[in-house]
């Protein structure tokens, strides 16, 4: 098997049949990306990391009635520098927030995140609060949102089998993981009021009002 | 029932005053680790274990009252009531399965200061820690008296009712309640 690097599709380019037919001979015929995306799905290591409710659920998760180990996750690693996968499960505070970006940022590529319940997406029922935070996707990029309040250890098991559809179809050529070395995101600050910035533009920028009257006054709108 | 006698208080501490609509035994800060020992050591009592602490804020009101005129007559007028924050203890007895006995401290607002009852019940450290937070009320003769809920940084004390939070509502497709009557007064940051 020939390795490509270029742009063009991998050298071997054979129909389904043949392949079938040559895996029956013992040749097992495949792409780089299969492979590796294959064996990157199959083993997506999640953070021992939980921040509120949400968090019972995802242990939930892992205990042999829901049994994330039939999905390969079982190993929760207690260490960011061996995580693949951050469940964010929970509530984000203001306080918490520098510290879940410091633990992104700890974590080596290939790395994924997982939003967990309506806090760790847009705040849910605390949105608005002095002290939550309005979305961990303000700091950090999010694969998979996970909606629920909170989400039932199969809707977990659920969004780990779609982070490894999105996985398995990951160019390995233009992944961020290899193209862009580890992904660090500026850790916000505490203010006397807020976090500073509120959120990070890289990543997250809030909504605009289609129907704003004037482009001179983008402070305010009428609704 | 809390099967625990108020009067008893009062006869050593006259000065503690018994609120009938709260139900609650109201101590001077100066004399409430005085009076929390003497309920600790207390032989009957025995109030040995402090559930809860708690604040509670009330701001300045009128009320209506009634006085005796010059004229001898009963006449209606308007009381301002100061606001004050209450500091709130319920008191048990793990020897005797007694209790609540509600212990209040009560303090003004702008100088909101009353005795801590840590060195006496070891429980109250972290929620008078809470109640320094979030209503800016100093405990003294508190062991660590720090922001336990928000950062060093934060300016205010949220669980006041005079508190105002910050002003950040963003633009929303779906406007609903508060939110939406921002839109209408066009105050939301697009």
């Amino acid at each position: 098997m020939e390795m490509t690097t270029g742009n063009t599709s991998p050298g071997i380019d054979l129909d389904d049949a043949t392949r079938l037919e040559l895996e029956r001979a013992g040749v097992i015929v495949s792409q780089v990306d299969f492979l590796y995306n294959w064996a990157r799905g199959g083993s997506v290591w999640p953070l021992t990391f939980g921040l509120a409710c949400c968090a019972i659920e995802m242990i939930s998760s892992a205990t042999s009635r829901f049994d994330i180990a039939r999905f390969g996750s079982e190993v929760f690693r207690p260490s960011p520098r061996q995580a693949d996968l951050m469940i964010v499960s929970g509530t984000v505070t203001k306080k918490m927030a520098p510290q879940v970006v410091r633990i992104y940022n700890q974590m080596p590529e290939p790395k994924w995140v997982i939003a967990m319940g309506a806090c760790a997406i847009s705040g849910g029922p605390f949105k608005q609060g002095y002290n939550v935070l309005k979305g961990i996707d303000r700091y950090i990029p999010v694969d998979v949102y996970l909606p629920g309040c909170p989400p039932r250890p199969e809707a977990v098991l659920q969004s780990l089998n779609y982070l490894q559809e999105k996985i398995r179809n990951q160019d390995i050529r233009n992944d961020p993981a290899f193209t862009e070395g580890r992904r660090q995101y500026p850790i916000p600050e505490f203010t006397g009021t807020d976090l500073e910035p509120p959120y990070n533009p890289e990543v997250w920028s809030p909504p605009k009002n289609p129907n704003a009257k004037s482009e001179e006054t983008p402070e305010k709108s009428v609704a | 029932m809390s099967g625990i006698s108020h009067e008893l208080v009062q006869q050593q501490f006259p000065e503690a005053e018994w609120d009938e609509v709260a139900g609650a035994l109201i101590v001077a800060p100066e004399k409430a680790q005085e009076v929390a020992k003497w309920l600790l050591d207390h032989d009957t009592l025995t109030l040995d274990y402090c559930s809860n602490v708690t604040g509670v804020d009330y701001l300045e009101r009128e009320t209506k009252g009634k006085i005796i005129n010059d004229a001898g007559e009963e006449e209606t007028i308007n009381k301002i009531e100061p606001g004050r924050i209450d500091v709130v203890y319920h008191l048990y007895s793990m020897r005797n399965k007694t209790g609540p006995l509600v212990l209040k401290q009560q303090t003004e607002r702008d100088k909101a200061e009353v005795a801590s009852l840590t060195p006496v019940w070891r429980s109250c450290e972290l929620q008078e820690r809470e109640i320094y937070d979030l209503f800016g009320v100093k405990f003294k003769g508190h062991p660590d008296l720090r922001r336990i809920l928000m950062w060093d940084e934060f300016e205010g004390y949220p669980m006041r009712k005079d508190y105002i939070e910050p002003f950040d509502y963003e633009w929303e497709p779906t406007p609903h309640d508060e939110i939406l009557e921002k839109h209408k007064k066009g105050k939301v940051f697009v």
